[in-house]
């Protein structure tokens, strides 16, 4: 940290050279203080005093509350109160008459501003920064103040013995914090799509931003897991052991939709990491080194870590956004509110300022007539029949998806023999089913919550949210059920070869067919919506993107590529591609078909929302799918990494194998029986999350 | 944007970056933009020019913002009060607007920006303008003088704790911090 060091006479801020005080009356000020003050803290006091501060700052710096922060400022103001005082006085007055009166003020002052600056000293130099920060005052006048503390500091430090405790804290807090830093400055510097970011910001306001947002948020944490997977496990695989099948099969254009026929023994799937003899631990010599890749453990430990580091990541954001948006918001009498704070400084864009305005006027004309004329709500009639409404609206949605789901366990009932599924082009048939299921149903839902006319739009939005997502989550669950029930352990027929392969098939056809349906309906779908509302329906407004739907379909896909990681290795490489494809594809869409919307859409609680859906129902489905599967389920005998094992966990045994062989390694043994007992793990994790939290 | 254009040097960089809410690549964006803005003959010293108000206004995250003229006078030191800025007030600015400010700070300008007649408090004709400035400058959105006088009483009702008839900076920040969706409304990004 660089410590600018000035002299004293050189603080002398260029702007009061042109300050009502003249500079006769501050050289007095600082003749004054010498007399009053210690000699350490002199030239401290005496170039506060020389300083000007900002009229500006002072008068609404004066009215702020005594607390730490504003306190220190307000002190500096009234000080400068003082000052302003005297220059009114006629010019002619004697300086003698001045300094009497600056004496006066500045003896009840100095107490107070020794105070100051003692506090600020007893605090380490970076939190004292840190606290300068936060003080509202011009970055000139915040410069100035840095530089007086450093120069005291430096002063100090000669003089002063510091223990080598103290030393060692210090350095270990700075450490941390520089190390938090550089990881804070890495990620912005990636600023991935900042400019059309910007764009969007720019016409549509915050709340189409935040899908964006969330959909670069997404794409970070599946190019993270990627990477992982990529680095340990498949290219490990693809050098040093590379499969020629048996019998050659012919690449058809079929193949990339159904994931089967030359794909099945790729790389993508599980049934290439195969396990051979010659990896087994007991098959060496004593005395050979064992130096080929333990495919077994690479295939249990990068998919392990990856996942809890995600889930650290996860819950750590969590916290972040949960902390700033708890509060309970109140559906009237916020006037005020809406007047101080739903100005979006974000739009830059004439067309959209304007549109914001005419909304905002709409919105307080609205509110104004509905606090000064009586609630019509009131009534007992209205009341019910909205409550009967509601009710009816209800129904149906449940009926639907109860439906729905009745249709796919139906559907996928017959997939359990390996005779029954027949051509390849049939495997397509369920994931057709589901995500048509999945893209029809919302609209069908929005129509349903048209005919209830919810008054708060954030209550409208919820209820489709909990709706869609109970859609989703009972169709996720019944898929669960076939491939983790019927497909791995059938209890009548024969069994399938590699069944683990068969299900990451499934899940590879399954994002397949959201991609394509996502953009058929982004195509088809809002391009002709729009073409009929301003054609058909002459209405002058665009749609308005629907942000909530979008997100859930996001928080869909990713579930799946989540589960899918253990049957499927490459699969968040696939999802990488896809968020890219979408990402420009809906900012495309954005652009064309749609307009801000009429309504402010809360855009803190809705991030705080979606965060918690991709940790709680989404992220962690997945993971208990998957801790499911690796701890029950028996791994097929004929193919993959864990045949010949009773679960897939016991290939974590092979840990012996490693130390027996390199005995150097006997550290990594402890490491592991350590961390094998999952309440350490935790432990630790939930430390290092409150240390981080409470650094925010 | 010529060859002539000064770079900042790197104990200057720091220091902002530990002074401001500003990260290290933004800093340096905002060298490039107020580089741009400044006279051909001012790039060499940028450290003590200012830059006039009316050219601030022209930079497209503010063209069209309705505070943009208080924006430059809250954060202008100025002794001409003419709302230029030098490059330290422009930091100030984006470090206010950034998204790792804080609410205390952003209410701060905030109550700044929304005082114009610079007094301290928010009375009423402070808040007449200000909702003049939020509707629109277009006859249509324009509320009647009846519904703003309804309008303004409403706001002095909820906010005004004192009852003094103005709204003061801590009033202010109470009614803010109702409201978690403030912060995420309160940027401007260059």
């Amino acid at each position: 940290m660089a410590c600018i060091v000035n002299n004293g006479l050189e603080l002398h801020s260029e702007h009061s050279e042109d300050s009502e005080t003249s500079s006769d009356t501050d050289d007095d000020f600082e003749t004054v203080e010498m007399h009053v003050m210690d000699n350490n803290k002199t030239e401290l006091t005496s170039a506060f005093t020389r300083n000007k501060w900002s009229a500006a700052t002072q008068k609404v710096l004066s009215s702020m509350p005594s607390r730490s922060v504003g306190w220190s400022a307000a002190v500096l103001s009234q000080r400068d109160h003082s000052s302003v005082r005297d220059s009114s006085q006629v010019p002619g007055t004697s300086n003698r008459d001045y300094d009497m009166e600056s004496h006066e003020g500045l003896i009840h002052e100095v107490p107070r501003m020794r105070h100051l600056l003692r506090t600020l000293q007893t605090l380490p130099l970076d939190e004292c920064v840190r606290k300068l920060r936060m003080m509202p005052m011009s970055l000139t006048e915040k410069s100035e103040l840095r530089a007086l503390l450093c120069r005291e500091r430096k002063g100090q430090i000669l003089s002063v013995e510091t223990s080598r405790n103290s030393h060692f804290q210090v350095r270990l807090r700075k450490s941390l914090r520089g190390a938090r830093q550089g990881v804070h400055s890495l990620l912005t510097s990636v600023q991935l799509w900042h400019g059309t970011l910007k764009k969007v910001s720019g016409r549509f306001g915050t709340g189409a931003l935040s899908y964006f947002l969330f959909l670069r948020t997404l794409l970070l944490y599946n190019i993270f897991l990627s990477l992982i997977i990529n680095v340990f496990l498949v290219l490990p695989e693809v050098i040093h052991h590379p499969h020629h099948s048996a019998n050659k099969k012919i690449f058809m254009g079929l193949n990339i939709f159904t994931g089967t026929g030359i794909l099945t023994d790729s790389s993508m799937f599980y049934g290439y990491y195969n396990y051979t003899e010659e990896n087994n631990c007991s098959s060496g010599n004593k005395t050979k080194p064992y130096n080929s890749y333990n495919i077994r453990l690479a295939y249990l430990l990068t998919i392990g870590t990856g996942l809890f580091a995600t889930c650290i990541m996860l819950v750590y954001s969590v916290f972040r956004t949960l902390g700033g948006s708890f509060h309970m918001y109140k559906s009237h009498g916020n006037l005020a509110l809406k007047v101080f704070s739903c100005w979006d400084f974000k739009l830059s864009k004439m067309t959209s300022v304007r549109m914001q305005s005419e909304n905002l006027c709409t919105q307080l004309k609205e509110m104004l007539y509905e606090l000064h004329s009586g609630n019509p709500k009131g009534k007992l009639k209205t009341r019910l029949i909205w409550m009967a409404l509601c009710f009816t609206a209800w129904g149906i949605s449940l009926t639907c998806i109860f439906c729905c789901v009745l249709t796919v366990y139906v559907f996928s009932e017959d997939r359990e023999n390996v005779s029954n599924i027949g051509s390849d082009e049939n495997l397509l048939a369920l994931p057709l089913l589901v995500c048509g299921l999945n893209h029809l149903m919302p609209s069908v839902f929005n129509m349903v919550a048209w005919m209830e006319s919810y008054d708060s739009l954030s209550l409208c939005i919820y209820v489709s949210i909990i709706r869609n997502l109970f859609l989703k989550v009972s169709t996720l669950a019944v898929l669960c059920y076939r491939w983790m029930g019927s497909t791995a352990t059938p209890k009548n027929g024969t069994k399938l070869e590699c069944w683990e392969t068969f299900v990451g098939q499934d899940l590879y056809r399954f994002l397949l067919m959201d991609l394509i349906f996502g953009v058929l309906h982004t195509i088809f779908g809002d391009f002709l919506w729009r073409v009929f509302t301003q054609g058909v329906l002459r209405r002058k407004r665009k749609p308005a993107f629907d942000i909530a739907r979008n997100v859930l379909e996001l928080i869909y896909g990713q579930t799946l590529a989540w589960f899918g990681v253990l049957f499927s290795p490459l699969l968040p490489t696939f999802q990488i591609v896809k968020l890219i494809l979408l990402f420009y594809l809906k900012r495309a869409s954005l652009m064309m078909n749609c307009q801000a919307p009429r309504k402010a859409w809360r855009a803190t609680q809705m991030t705080t929302l979606f965060i918690s859906l991709l940790c709680f129902p989404s992220f962690l489905g997945a993971a208990a799918g998957i801790t499911y599967t690796m701890w029950r389920l028996e791994p097929s005998s004929t193919c993959g990494p864990f045949r010949m094992l009773s679960s897939m966990f016991q290939a974590g045994r092979e840990w012996r194998c490693l130390t027996t062989f390199n005995p150097s390694l006997t550290w990594l043994s402890w490491a592991y029986t350590v961390l094998e007992n999952p309440l350490f793990l935790f432990t630790i994790a939930g430390v290092f999350l409150l240390e981080m939290v409470r650094e925010e | 944007m010529g060859a002539t254009a000064s770079k900042l040097p790197k104990d200057q960089l720091s220091e902002y970056q530990e002074l401001t809410f500003l990260t290290k690549q933004e800093i340096l964006l905002a060298h490039k933009r107020f580089n741009e803005l400044l006279e051909r003959e001012d790039r060499q010293q940028i450290g003590g020019s200012r830059v006039p108000m009316n050219k601030i206004l022209t930079l497209p995250e503010l063209k069209s913002n309705p505070f943009r003229r208080r924006i430059c006078q809250v954060f202008s030191t100025s002794d001409l009060r003419d709302g230029s800025l030098s490059f330290e007030d422009f930091l100030d600015l984006l470090s206010a607007f950034s998204d790792s400010a804080t609410l205390e700070i952003k209410s701060h300008y905030a109550f700044r920006i929304f005082d114009f007649d610079d007094d301290g408090t928010l009375d009423t004709g402070d808040l007449e303008k200000l909702v003049n400035c939020l509707t629109g400058e277009m006859d249509n959105t324009r509320l009647t003088s009846e519904e703003m006088k309804q309008l303004i009483n409403n706001i002095l009702e909820e906010s005004d704790i004192d009852k003094d008839g103005t709204v003061n900076l801590s009033e202010f920040q109470h009614v803010i911090s109702r409201s978690p969706d403030f912060v995420s409304s309160f940027k401007i990004v260059l």
